[in-house]
């Protein structure tokens, strides 16, 4: 292993991977930025260059673009709070709020040191257990998704503080409904669809999140007259780009960073889940273990609340890799594209890939570390610059937003319904907004809903429409378990406020 | 006068066939391909595989992707036929003619009704054969042991496959299993969202047998075991699996795998497309994607495919009323 190890080294650090670990963190952040552009896009993009390289090179190109992607994603999200990648959107709960409050550039800082830590940790992991991790990629059947989504379901508890329960109750149903339109995955039967091939496939994940989110934010702020850029104009450039962290935040973090990326890690292992569903179940995590003041700053801007999930979102993207390298199973369309691209090499992936090639499976991890670094110093220094976006006048920021907002799912679907269709639902959601229906448990639900209907379904068809599945394996006791004792924490918690 | 308007006539008639010429023959030199269903599955291989093979070899400049999931392609095809995107082909194999025998109305604006009848073939590339593969620790040898388990406790053997039910997937399973002498039927089929995913609950334990495209499971040979394909003898490309066939089920079936065009595309185009297709089977840079993903260059062009696809429609037809599907 440490010869491997050390084969890795000195691949990736060869001034050729080392410049292609530049390229594609950067290329990436790019695209991750820029809304309805992902990760798979950008590497579906680099697949045509890295023909002619020798595979290590090829994969490392790929690999940087990956992460840059989901790096790059964050940015979007917490300073017009248009999430650019799925992976993204726990982290604009708290973190646009916080550049709201002017601390554009703390916020910033916060994801960037958070995406740092989560990927690092992570790659640790997968250096020195990628070969048993594959074995947890395999031990979760339908029935654990199933109960992975419920988990994920319960940080909906997050957003129904202040006597919004009701509310934030009905936004989750909405989510759920939302989920439920298009073509039935198990049986190919259409569903909501009102007899129109356009809603055949369901609605989109970031249709929804940029509809929801960044353009009835900006709606919002026209209707409301709240002027982002005059909170920004208070305080000084500086300040607004400022990315120091006093001592509090730094101890904040140093707890949330080591929990988000363990779980993140294992997340991202799971071919079922992925880097949304970690941050999703990181955020909702994170909130059950803070105490009762952080608590209540949850969705307002918290720093453990964006530290947890950009930690997350992170960790998972390395965590795919286990499977994806030594079972030859993509989790993700992400990773599938990169599989692709290395049967395109001509490595057969699996448990013997340390034996047959060792130096890309080592040189691969060896890349993860160098592009957290060089995804680091290429960020770190921009936050300043980046952060006074938020200082620009609104009559030019909102119609950016909008502008953004409408391209980017054009450029998603090549489809002018679903133009119509987001304008349509950023209505409704605007609406919902100015009576103080919070949009988290929306996108919550709809993300959580579809994979949880597949798997119950799925589960149900193993057992023969038995319910057994939820106590036959330890596993899914377990998490069924978990789920239990969250819901009951909330409501003696709540019991007991109220007493007080 | 006259003069003047014969030669302006004859310059009309001369700019007309000149922008006719130049149009059709404007060399296609980029193409982007509509794949109808997620990134790792049998369409995007065969899409990105034949971009790679016609980009390295030369015969186009550059390759684009697009996958555009849903409904079992459904959406993909749709887009084709009511958006008719210029320079683009669509990725399609069996189950454009399942989809024409059983497909649901609603897919289309109005009452219209789906079908290859709304596309133009441009050709068929390949095929691929079914198999069915278990795990690598399987107590399951052969196919027979399958059919054995299955006779002795039919809720034993739960099928994993990479699409929804009555996909391609479901039917190679159903039809091994109707040859066995087993009610098909009754066989639990377990639909999963993409071949990965199917393949994950394989090996997860929760399913016992996949029943999938052979290229689909090349990729994890090391952790499954390949019990039988659908093909008349072995292939040359995975030599140690054994054919359904010699283990005296009689099941043949070949998922062929091609391009089409939207109905604007000139008939120019498409034979220009289907040409190049088909000069690029003789490449090194083909046989490279070829073997590696154990396809069969099966080159059908034209005419000849599209009686192809009217023959296949009548043997299927037949084959799923007799399953019970239709």
């Amino acid at each position: 292993m440490i010869e491997g190890i050390l084969i890795g080294i000195k691949t990736a650090l060869s001034f050729q991977n080392l410049l292609m670990v530049m390229i594609g963190c950067f290329a990436g952040t790019i695209i991750g930025m820029l809304p309805g552009l992902g990760p798979m896009t950008a590497i579906a993009l680099m697949i045509p260059i890295t023909y002619g390289f020798d595979p290590a090179t090829g994969l490392i190109l790929m690999a940087g673009v990956y992460y840059g992607a989901v790096f790059g994603g964050s940015t979007s999200s917490i300073l017009i709070n248009a999430p650019g990648v799925p992976g993204t959107v726990a982290t604009s709960f708290d973190g646009y709020p916080m550049a709201q409050q002017g601390k554009a550039g703390k916020a910033l800082a916060i994801a960037a040191y958070s995406s740092f830590a989560g990927g690092t940790i992570a790659a640790i992991f997968l250096l020195i257990a990628a070969p048993s991790l594959s074995k947890v990629s395999l031990s979760f059947r339908s029935p654990d998704y199933f109960g992975l989504m419920i988990l994920g379901l319960t940080a909906v508890a997050a957003f129904s503080s202040k006597g919004n329960f009701l509310k934030a109750m009905m936004m989750c149903v909405f989510g759920l409904m939302l989920a439920s339109v298009g073509q039935d995955t198990l049986s190919d039967i259409p569903r909501f669809t009102f007899n129109t091939m356009n809603l055949s496939d369901g609605i989109s994940f970031v249709l929804v999140v940029m509809a929801t989110f960044a353009m009835s934010e900006a709606l919002t702020i026209i209707l409301k007259g709240n002027d982002p850029a005059k909170a920004a104009k208070q305080i000084s450039l500086t300040e607004l780009g400022s990315i120091k962290l006093d001592k509090n935040e730094t101890k904040k973090m140093v707890k949330t960073i080591p929990r988000s990326s363990i779980l993140g890690f294992i997340v991202g292992v799971l071919p079922g889940a992925g880097a949304t569903i970690a941050s999703f179940l990181a955020y909702g995590m994170e909130r059950n273990f803070v105490d009762e003041e952080e608590k209540q700053k949850f969705g307002k801007g918290s720093v453990q609340g964006l530290s947890a999930p950009e930690t997350a979102n992170n960790a998972a993207c390395s965590g795919a890799f286990v499977p994806l390298l030594t079972l030859g199973i993509p989790g993700s369309g992400t990773t599938a594209v990169m599989l692709g691209a290395l049967l395109g090499f001509g490595i057969q992936p699996g448990p013997r890939l340390y034996e047959t090639n060792p130096e890309i499976f080592w040189s691969v991890i060896m890349s993860m570390y160098i592009g957290m670094v060089v995804l680091l110093i290429l960020n770190l220094p921009l936050i300043p610059y980046i952060a006074r976006i938020l200082a620009v006048p609104r009559t030019f920021l909102i119609p950016m937003i909008l502008f953004f907002s409408v391209t980017g799912i054009y450029l998603m679907s090549f489809n002018n319904f679903d133009i119509f269709l987001m304008i349509g639902i950023a209505v409704v959601a605007t609406i919902l907004r100015l009576y103080d229906f919070p949009m988290p448990p929306l996108i919550l639900a709809f993300v959580l809903g579809g994979l949880m209907e597949e798997n119950l379904r799925r589960s149900l068809l193993i057992s023969d429409g038995s319910w057994s599945f939820l106590w036959n394996r330890p596993l899914t006791v377990v998490i069924m378990l978990v789920i239990i004792l969250i819901i009951l924490w909330q409501i003696y918690s709540g019991f007991i406020k109220k007493k007080v | 006068m006259f003069n003047n308007l014969k030669k302006l006539i004859s310059l009309v008639f001369a700019t007309v066939l000149l922008t006719s010429i130049s149009s059709t023959s404007f060399a296609i030199d980029k193409l982007h391909f509509i794949i109808g269903g997620g990134a790792g599955g049998g369409w995007d291989g065969t899409a990105r595989g034949t971009g790679e093979a016609l980009t390295k070899a030369g015969f186009l400049k550059s390759a684009s992707f697009e996958n555009m999931s849903g409904g079992g392609g459904g959406k993909a095809l749709s887009y084709i036929i009511n958006s008719k995107p210029e320079g683009t082909v669509l990725v399609q194999s069996t189950p454009l003619v399942l989809r024409s025998i059983t497909r649901h109305k609603g897919y289309v604006a109005g009452a219209g009704v789906l079908s290859y009848k709304d596309v133009k073939p441009i050709a068929g590339v390949i095929g691929d054969y079914g198999a069915i593969a278990v795990a690598k620790n399987s107590p399951y040898k052969t196919f027979k042991d399958v059919v054995d388990a299955y006779n002795a406790n039919p809720k034993s053997i739960k099928m994993a496959g990479g699409s929804v039910r009555g996909s391609m997937d479901h039917l190679i399973g159903a039809l091994a299993f109707k040859k066995a002498g087993a009610d098909a039927n009754k066989v639990v089929y377990v639909p999963y969202d993409a071949g990965g995913k199917a393949l994950a609950g394989l090996l997860s334990g929760e399913t016992q047998i996949l029943s999938t495209g052979l290229g689909e499971v090349m990729g994890a040979r090391d952790q499954v075991r390949i019990i039988g394909i659908t093909a008349p003898s072995r292939v040359g490309d995975a030599p140690e699996v054994p054919t359904l066939k010699e283990q005296g089920f009689d099941v043949q079936f070949v998922n062929w795998r091609g391009f089409f065009a939207p109905k604007s595309m000139s008939s120019g185009d498409v034979k220009k497309i289907a040409k190049m297709l088909g000069d690029v089977q003789k490449t090194p840079e083909w046989e490279t994607v070829r073997k590696r993903n154990a396809w069969v260059n099966i080159y059908n062009p034209g005419r000849k495919f599209d009686s192809f696809l009217k023959k296949q429609t009548k043997e299927m037809t037949n084959l799923m009323k007799e399953l019970g599907v239709i």
